[in-house]
């Protein structure tokens, strides 16, 4: 147990990284996870095809909120195309820890919001089954 | 502990009859707190339905030779033995359906939509599992029927000050759940299905929880429909039951169209079967209905009242046990009105992440809005972590989650 809560985990859900709102996103995307109530908010700022700015909001588990503000780290100063290239495995590599399969919507929640976000950008429809 | 449980009530040999609480998980033996989501099933039950696939199997209600024979004789055995469990007058007001979903879905889209006009109205509470709200809404788009609430007080029982106003000679069907799947509540259904029958309505009883945990007698409650899952009460997944009143069923159109439910079929028109068959369209789950005909012949010889009681001693030490930890959140009423299921919270940790760590502690709770929005959103949790009981459950089981939730502590502490 003390491996699975890690201390990198406990300390993201604590203290999200690029917590708040953007003035003037490119792009907002809110996800929810029926299965538990989690819920969070993504903007993204996008210039020259690079993600220059990331805001994130949530409440939920400690999965699913670790796993967003990784996130947001991680895909800062990524251009469009590496973000649209996230997977599933970058997000538990990202974790680094085993995720059952029903805890998965929730350590997949802020990749769906950022990809469905990017793909809404280019007007293309996103389809989760991609990220299962 | 052990003075506490009533004599006749072995949880040494009870245990002993269900071969899957004997595992280690992550280490640790396993104690199972989650049976109202679903229940264990006794080595009986999973014999019995072996047995049946390897010795009686083939379809019901069609061969006349010896096979299906054996095997229409035992379905209609368990169907039997599941009237005389409930009290029901007749085994033909008996319904398999797949579970207590499938038995209210049957009723509102049956009876609903054959009997409900604009500005009638249904009458539910607060508290109900989505399966007992969300058919209303669908049947109440279609006919353009109203529905209202019983409010949900500060303590989680329902406020039945105002029942009087809520039900009216415009309410046509009261549909409650006996216990809340939450919060635990046992709710006074005999009351309030003698006020509803005072305006001529029906009322429809989700028994999910009751069936398997106390004393149900559908006569003695004065109720018209009565929904229940065999897999919460020992019997396997795939079959549940609606009991309804004869002449009520027998008024209602079919539900599902198909074989056995028919008398005769011409191209363009049929007639229909005889109750039960009217509403059992195809060919039914029989391994399983006979798996849950043997569960209640398990459940009435450990006794119905002795497991209420075994249950109500567990859930006062569990209750006691947990008001005891710092910071943690207990929901629902006092013991005398409720069972075997405790939601709580502790602060600052997600409900999700309090069920992982006592996952690896060998802990089985169940952690989420336990298909139940509305009443989640009145407790104002978007989720609780839940620990439930049945007639296995042992005090030691509690000490091994009061253990977990303080090991949660320390590492969100
Ligand atoms: C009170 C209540 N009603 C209905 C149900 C639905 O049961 P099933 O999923 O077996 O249809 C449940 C099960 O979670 C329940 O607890």
């Amino acid at each position: 147990m003390d491996d699975f809560y890690q201390q990198n985990i406990l300390d993201h859900s604590r203290h999200p990284r690029n917590s708040g709102r953007l003035d003037h996103p490119s792009v907002s995307r809110e996800e929810m996870n029926p299965l538990c109530g989690d819920k969070l908010h993504i903007d993204l700022q996008i210039d020259d095809g690079v993600v220059t700015a990331v805001g994130f909001t949530g409440r939920g588990c400690a999965i699913s909120q670790a796993a967003a503000s990784m996130l947001t780290e991680e895909i800062k100063g990524k251009s469009v195309a590496e973000v649209r290239a996230l997977s599933k495995d970058d997000v538990l590599g990202l974790l680094g820890i085993p995720i059952g399969y029903t805890r998965l919507k929730c350590a997949l929640l802020g990749l769906k919001a950022i990809k469905v976000g990017v793909y809404n950008l280019a007007d293309e429809e996103f389809d989760d089954d991609e990220l299962f | 502990m052990t003075q506490m449980i009533a004599p006749q009530f072995d949880l040494e040999r009870i245990r002993a009859d269900f071969p899957i609480l004997h595992q280690q998980v992550h280490g640790h033996p396993l104690a199972y707190l989650d049976s109202t989501a679903s229940s264990q099933k006794p080595a009986l039950v999973i014999d019995a339905m072996n047995d049946f696939y390897r010795r009686t199997n083939a379809n019901v209600h069609r061969g006349v030779y010896q096979l299906s024979e054996q095997a229409t004789e035992a379905m209609e055995q368990a169907r039997a033995k599941i009237a005389r469990f409930i009290g029901a007058r007749s085994v033909r007001e008996i319904i398999f359906t797949r579970n207590t979903t499938e038995s209210i879905n049957l009723v509102a889209h049956a009876w609903g939509r054959a009997n409900l006009r604009p500005g009638d109205r249904i009458l539910l509470t607060e508290m109900e599992h989505h399966s007992n709200l969300v058919p209303w809404q669908i049947v109440a788009q279609a006919t353009g029927a109203e529905l209202l609430f019983i409010p949900v007080d500060g303590t989680g029982r329902l406020a039945l000050d105002g029942l009087d106003r809520l039900l009216t000679e415009r309410t046509k069907l009261v549909a409650l759940t006996h216990m809340s799947n939450v919060l635990g509540t046992i709710n006074p259904v005999k009351v309030i299905a003698a006020a509803a029958k005072q305006v001529g309505a029906l009322v429809l009883v989700d028994g999910a929880q009751s069936v398997p945990h106390f004393p149900v007698d559908v006569g003695e409650l004065g109720i018209d429909f009565l929904a229940f899952s065999g897999h919460k009460m020992c019997g396997p997944t795939g079959v549940g039951v609606l009991w309804g009143r004869k002449p009520l069923l027998q008024a209602m159109p079919p539900f599902l169209g198909g074989g056995s439910m028919i008398r005769s079929v011409g191209l363009r028109s049929s007639s229909w079967n005889d109750l039960p068959h009217k509403f059992e369209a195809g060919t039914p789950a029989i391994a399983e209905a006979i798996g849950l005909g043997y569960a209640v012949d398990y459940l009435a010889s450990v006794g119905m009242d002795a497991i209420h009681q075994a249950e109500q001693q567990l859930t006062q030490y569990a209750v006691e046990r947990l008001q005891g930890i710092d910071g943690l959140t207990l929901y629902g009423p006092a013991v005398a009105e409720r069972g075997g299921v405790l939601s709580f919270n502790l602060a600052g940790v997600h409900a999700h992440d309090v069920a992982a760590v006592l996952d690896q502690q060998g802990v089985a709770v169940r952690a989420g809005h336990h298909c139940c929005q509305p009443l989640m959103e009145l407790l104002d949790a978007p989720a609780t972590a839940r620990a439930s009981f049945y007639l296995y459950t042992t005090p030691a089981e509690i000490d091994q989650l009061v253990r977990g939730l303080e090991k949660c502590k320390a590492i969100f502490g």
